[in-house]
């Protein structure tokens, strides 16, 4: 069985305090990604369950997949559920959402409520895209930019060196870290290219760790270059896989010459979050008219 | 006066600036679109030679232009015609809108 | 006179010997991660199939992207100079050049002396290049020319979205797993090539005779792809990723 370096663990989460029944608003966001879906649960105003899954091939699929993960020992039922917002690559493709809601906006919004009103600035680095968001103190957008031509400074990108390197996705960030001296950052903006590079690198004896975080100093570059178009304002928070990589994300503190606001209860489910959210307050505008 | 001067601003200063497109090894690429300033009127929609446009309805609700996704990851090559590498430039969205909403970075 | 130009190119490094403005010799070595010394390498056997010695060189130029990196170089000129050159001794009605290497591609607008007017290039990225090609053929798991050879047999249209080669290969991955014909996924990627690099060449004026370099120009589906998007004729020269190195060749001796 050959090891899939780019595999990161799936979680999934559910709280052990709340009941449910007693709920008066049961919302879900969906976000389906290019490389990974979300479900989140709320009861009211606070995350009920969640699950973090890697999407496949369609995205009915995954919303169902990940929808179904979530709801697992709950003893919930898709149809306990009074409304659904989709999100993500596959918010249109989400046959038991009620609306769809960018991004862009659902990931700002699940921000804010994870961090607070004082986040200002978002950097969403997604499976195959990259987001900078402003925001105001309730998680409406003020500025964006989305970038997803370029795989430098996205999630597969991270991917295709883990592959190279025969290095477990969890663990790069780590090594990229235990190194003697900082290392001169790969020079290629694009992974191909990059791949290139690192395999002469290892060939003149750099070690993985070297090469690990020559990539990772390469990628926490690029992204400040792309968030300079908007400016970055404390608070500044990451969401999506890479915030878990402390060797991407110390490096982006240490050229931003800021600290990063962590995220719990998990980073990745900022969008799906954000669409839970976003299901609650229209569910409660359509009880208030009804 | 004053009052309704800031509460104009207040109120107009609720928008989003959208920056449609990439950034790659070769540059920053992107038309912006400041939703404060944009009416949804559509003259640049029709302005562009090349269909790159449209008015949609955002997250908030509000009528806003956009560029059309398929054209979200090669701006730089699609709005060529309009801005070549030498030559006058001729960008006939921005010149098309009556309130400066819509601008190119490049 | 005899002289030399090197092409130090990303992938491949490229050696011409010009003597008494006649080609006399080429040779072509993969880059790998010691250029110096393969540079040296395409050199000398330029040098034995030329039928010459060393010191019969008058002067080496260099282009391509490690054209800074040669310590026996007597200068260097800029890829976009050379191109121009070369493609101009072969072909001499040519007023618009489109050089596809492996990790950048270039328009070249020039006069008819083959004097550079304006250009426009695709570079670090992967998505306009020849690297594109090469992952594509990754994906599909077969060996580009028979990619470039089932592309011709393709009899349907297949949708190829991303821009960027690593989400592309993903792209096709999956679209092989949903039974589409390689063929027609083919057809796709050099397509989707050639769509990206005239783009990139409509950002200078095209003006017939409009030719195809470098080392992708071999590939004829995407010739044909390019043909298509541009509505027009392309020569490609023979021998076309030599060229540049030719140039570089002629300009020592000018």
């Amino acid at each position: 069985m050959t090891t899939e370096f780019y595999r990161w663990t799936e979680n999934t989460w559910k709280s052990p305090d709340i009941d449910w029944h007693k709920g008066q608003t049961i919302t879900c966001g969906i976000d389906v990604g290019s490389v990974s879906s979300q479900a989140v649960i709320m009861v009211d105003d606070k995350i009920y369950a969640f699950c973090n899954t890697r999407t496949g091939s369609n995205s009915p699929d995954s919303a169902n997949k990940a929808l179904s993960i979530s709801l697992k020992d709950t003893g919930m039922k898709p149809e306990d559920i009074q409304f659904i917002v989709g999100t993500g690559y596959g918010r249109v493709n989400i046959p038991m959402a009620k609306k769809a809601i960018t991004e862009i906006a659902c990931h700002a919004r699940g921000a804010n409520y994870m961090g607070g009103p004082a986040v200002k600035t978002i950097l969403d680095m997604g499976g195959q895209d990259l987001k900078g968001i402003h925001c105001d103190e309730r998680g409406k957008v003020t500025q964006f930019l989305m970038n997803d031509k370029c795989a430098a400074g996205t999630g597969r990108g991270m991917e295709v060196m883990a592959e190279l390197l025969q290095v477990p996705i969890v663990d790069v960030g780590k090594m990229s870290l235990d190194v003697k001296e900082e290392p001169e950052p790969v020079s290629s903006t694009c992974v191909i290219f990059a791949k290139s590079e690192a395999i002469g690198l290892l060939r003149s004896g750099w070690t993985k760790n070297m090469v690990l975080a020559a990539y990772c100093s390469a990628m926490a570059h690029r992204v400040v270059g792309l968030l300079e178009r908007i400016g970055i304002e404390k608070e500044f928070v990451i969401t999506g896989g890479i915030a878990k990589n402390i060797g991407v994300v110390s490096r982006l503190e240490k050229e931003l010459k800021l600290k990063v606001k962590p995220l719990s209860p998990d980073p990745q489910i900022a969008g799906g979050l954000g669409a839970a959210i976003f299901a609650r307050d229209l569910l409660l505008k359509s009880r208030k008219t009804a | 006066m004053f009052i309704n001067w800031l509460l104009r601003k207040l109120l107009v200063m609720c928008g989003y600036i959208a920056n449609y497109g990439y950034t790659d090894g070769s540059g920053d690429w992107y038309i912006v679109v400041d939703s404060d300033k944009c009416d949804g009127c559509g003259k640049c929609v029709e302005a562009c030679p090349k269909n790159v446009l449209e008015v949609i309805v955002d997250d908030y609700d509000d009528k806003v232009v956009a560029i059309r996704k398929e054209h979200h990851k090669n701006v730089k090559y699609v709005c060529a015609q309009c801005k070549p590498v030498s030559g006058p430039r001729d960008v006939r969205c921005q010149k098309a809108c009556p309130s400066d909403a819509i601008t190119h970075s490049w | 006179m005899i002289t030399a130009g090197i092409d130090m190119g990303a992938k491949t490094i490229k050696a011409v010997i010009v003597k008494d403005n006649k080609i006399a010799a080429r040779s072509i070595n993969p880059t790998g991660f010691e250029p110096v010394e393969t540079a040296e390498k395409t050199l000398e056997e330029a040098i034995k199939q030329a039928g010459i010695s060393r010191g019969d060189i008058k002067k080496i130029f260099t282009t391509g992207a490690g054209r800074k990196s040669i310590p026996f170089a007597d200068n260097s000129v800029t890829e976009v100079t050379a191109d121009a050159k070369g493609t101009n001794y072969l072909l001499p009605s040519v007023r618009t050049i489109v050089d596809i290497g492996a990790e950048e591609a270039r328009g070249i607008s020039t006069d008819a002396s083959g004097k550079v007017l304006d250009f426009s290039k695709n570079d670090k990225c992967a998505a306009g290049a020849g690297a594109f090609v090469e992952s594509m053929s990754r994906a599909l798991e077969l060996t580009v020319p028979l990619m470039i050879e089932i592309s011709h047999k393709s009899t349907k249209e297949a949708p190829i979205n991303a821009t960027c080669a690593v989400f592309a290969e993903s792209e096709v991955v999956s679209l092989i797993h949903t039974k589409i014909d390689k063929a027609d996924i083919a057809n796709a990627v050099h397509d989707a090539i050639a769509s990206r690099v005239c783009s990139m060449v409509r950002r200078i004026p095209i003006e017939k005779d409009v030719a195809l370099i470098g080392g992708v120009a071999n590939n004829t589906a995407i010739v044909e792809a390019m043909k298509k998007h541009l509505g027009v004729e392309i020569k490609v020269p023979e021998k076309p990723e030599y060229v540049s190195a030719l140039g570089a060749a002629l300009l020592a001796a000018a």
